[in-house]
């Protein structure tokens, strides 16, 4: 009996994708030699973009010492795997992203599915610029002008039905335009998910721009997911399809390190990750750490969804 | 010049002058730059390490602690492939080196990272594998840097001197395991890091394994002969 997947034989895919693991195992190579890890010094330095944009926008929970952080950080310090899992690389492989023409679908238990058009999809939501605290998952953290619509409006839109428990948000799946997803870094696509409460909640956000300028593919063009009060890798990036479930949605960061990251990543700083403690962080552009704060300084607007909860099992 | 007779001259090239000075000067080139540079993105804001430098400086000091591992691993392969037995004189020079570094990168770890919190050094030593494993390694890189002098192996006899720094063999697995623990999921440069190793290694038990057996024939032609002459 001849057993032939049908997947196993794309030449078109295999080829580029073996020059791509061809030529990083090189770059490696010289790496671990030391070459390059020493001329890397240059282009990191010339890294600035002459002066920043104007920040835009209302503060939302930010502390009286917390200023933006500077659009060179906020474009350049990105973690977004589908581009490389160096914090530098995403700004380097996205270059050549085109995230127009776009479409979203908006599906599940929803009274009004829908596939729109990215143009459809914002033209009669309310943009606004709101400045949020960014505290990621390996302790470090920023303050950022973001641009956007709210996820609310969205959910609204499409008429959840009364089953609908649970928001799953997933990024675009495509390894020729991502580079990054032709290794199984993660389980492709990466799938973000949220309680429905959680994401009709007024901060919950789908950013659009940053600084008031659109956003840069390495910060997830064109639409990314913002949860002030949860670790940044709830953010999900160049989303293209949101789902309305009735049970919990397996979110990717979850499914690759399950006694690592949860489902919920509130902020939190009374529960430690297992390796490093999640009581502090370093602001980018800072020396000194500064505390983490419950909820990521959000408390008195998100604790209230939590109540009761045993938040060092629910993670 | 044909690959042959490259060989033959690199075989017989001896030990240049500059060699010893220009090693040292060498290794002190990127310790140079990790603490310009983060000096430098500390103090006046640059962005040589980009905009986490200091979590940048302490990888790029505990890469550098492998490699300085590597290089001194490498010696004796060297040795034997080129016959340049004067490079046998520098490995300790390398050793010491990957002890510098592991010392500047712990530094980095404690003064810069955790910021001298004792608490929660203690918590990272005691609860992080990680953490533990790192510092193990450190531990015992110190012994064999301690142990490192003339003087030393005179007082410790060659055979217990042996002994001790085959430790370095272990410490580079602990480096390894280390370095596997603390990425977060992109494994890619610790299983690089892990195959160099496994392949200097490798070397060192192929070469073991040739001698024994060219020994075991050497004996047991003797044996033949001597019972011929019986």
């Amino acid at each position: 009996m001849l057993i032939r997947r049908p997947d196993a034989c794309k030449s078109s895919e295999i080829t580029p994708e073996q020059h791509y693991v061809g030529r990083r195992k090189f770059l490696a190579a010289a790496g671990v030699l030391g070459i390059g890890a020493v001329a890397g010094f240059v282009p990191n330095a010339c890294a600035q973009d002459g002066q920043d944009p104007q920040v835009l926008g209302k503060p939302y929970g930010l502390q009286k010492d917390d200023k933006p952080t500077p659009w060179t950080d906020v474009t350049t310090y990105n973690n977004f795997y589908e581009f490389g899992t160096g914090k530098g690389d995403p700004v380097e492989n996205a270059k050549a992203f085109k995230p127009r023409p776009w479409t979203v679908m908006v599906d599940g238990l929803v009274a009004k599915p829908a596939q729109y058009q990215l143009e459809d999809f914002l033209k009669p939501l309310v943009v606004e610029d709101r400045i949020y605290r960014h505290r990621c998952v390996e302790a470090w953290s920023m303050v950022v002008p973001w641009r956007g619509i709210m996820l609310a409006d969205v959910l609204k839109r499409a008429q959840p039905t009364s089953q609908a428990k649970f928001v799953e948000l997933t990024t675009l799946y495509d390894p020729q335009r991502m580079p990054g997803q032709q290794r199984s870094v993660l389980a492709w696509p990466y799938v973000e998910g949220l309680r429905l409460d959680e994401a009709m909640h007024p901060l919950t956000m789908l950013a659009t721009g940053v600084y008031g300028r659109d956003l840069p593919n390495q910060n997830g063009a064109p639409l990314h997911l913002i949860v002030p009060w949860k670790y940044g890798f709830k953010g999900v990036k160049s989303i293209v399809r949101i789902r309305l479930v009735d049970r919990q949605p397996k979110n990717s960061w979850n499914i690759s390190n399950p006694s690592e990251y949860g489902f919920y990543s509130n902020v939190n700083p009374e529960v430690d990750h297992p390796r490093w403690t999640q009581a502090k962080e370093r602001r980018i552009g800072e020396f000194f750490k500064r505390p983490t704060l419950m909820f990521n300084g959000y408390a008195e607007q998100v604790a209230a969804m939590y109540a009761g909860m045993d938040l060092r099992k629910n993670y | 010049m044909t690959a042959n007779a490259f060989y033959v001259r690199l075989r017989a090239m001896r030990e240049p002058r500059w060699f010893g000075p220009a090693l040292i000067v060498g290794s002190c080139i990127p310790a140079a730059l990790a603490i310009g540079a983060l000096a430098s993105d500390i103090v006046g804001g640059t962005r040589f390490f980009g905009s986490n430098p200091v979590k940048e400086g302490e990888h790029f000091l505990g890469e550098w602690t492998l490699r300085f591992l590597i290089f001194t691993l490498s010696v004796t392969p060297l040795r034997q492939l080129l016959g340049w037995n004067w490079l046998a004189k520098h490995r300790r020079t390398l050793g010491l080196f990957a002890f510098g570094y592991v010392s500047l990168h712990w530094l980095t770890y404690a003064l810069l990272d955790v910021q001298l919190d004792w608490h929660d050094l203690m918590k990272d030593l005691l609860k992080r594998p990680y953490i533990y494993i790192g510092m193990i390694a450190m531990l015992l890189m110190a012994s064999l840097a301690i142990t490192s002098s003339k003087n030393m192996i005179r007082r410790l006899g060659g055979r217990r001197w042996n002994r001790l720094h085959n430790l370095i063999y272990v410490i580079c697995i602990l480096g390894v395991i280390h370095y596997f623990l603390a990425v977060k999921k992109d494994i890619e440069d610790p299983v690089l890091f892990a195959s160099i190793f496994a392949f200097l290694y490798a070397w060192r038990i192929w070469k073991w394994y040739t001698r024994r057996k060219a020994a075991a024939v050497t004996a047991a032609a003797i044996a033949t002969r001597t019972a011929i002459g019986a």
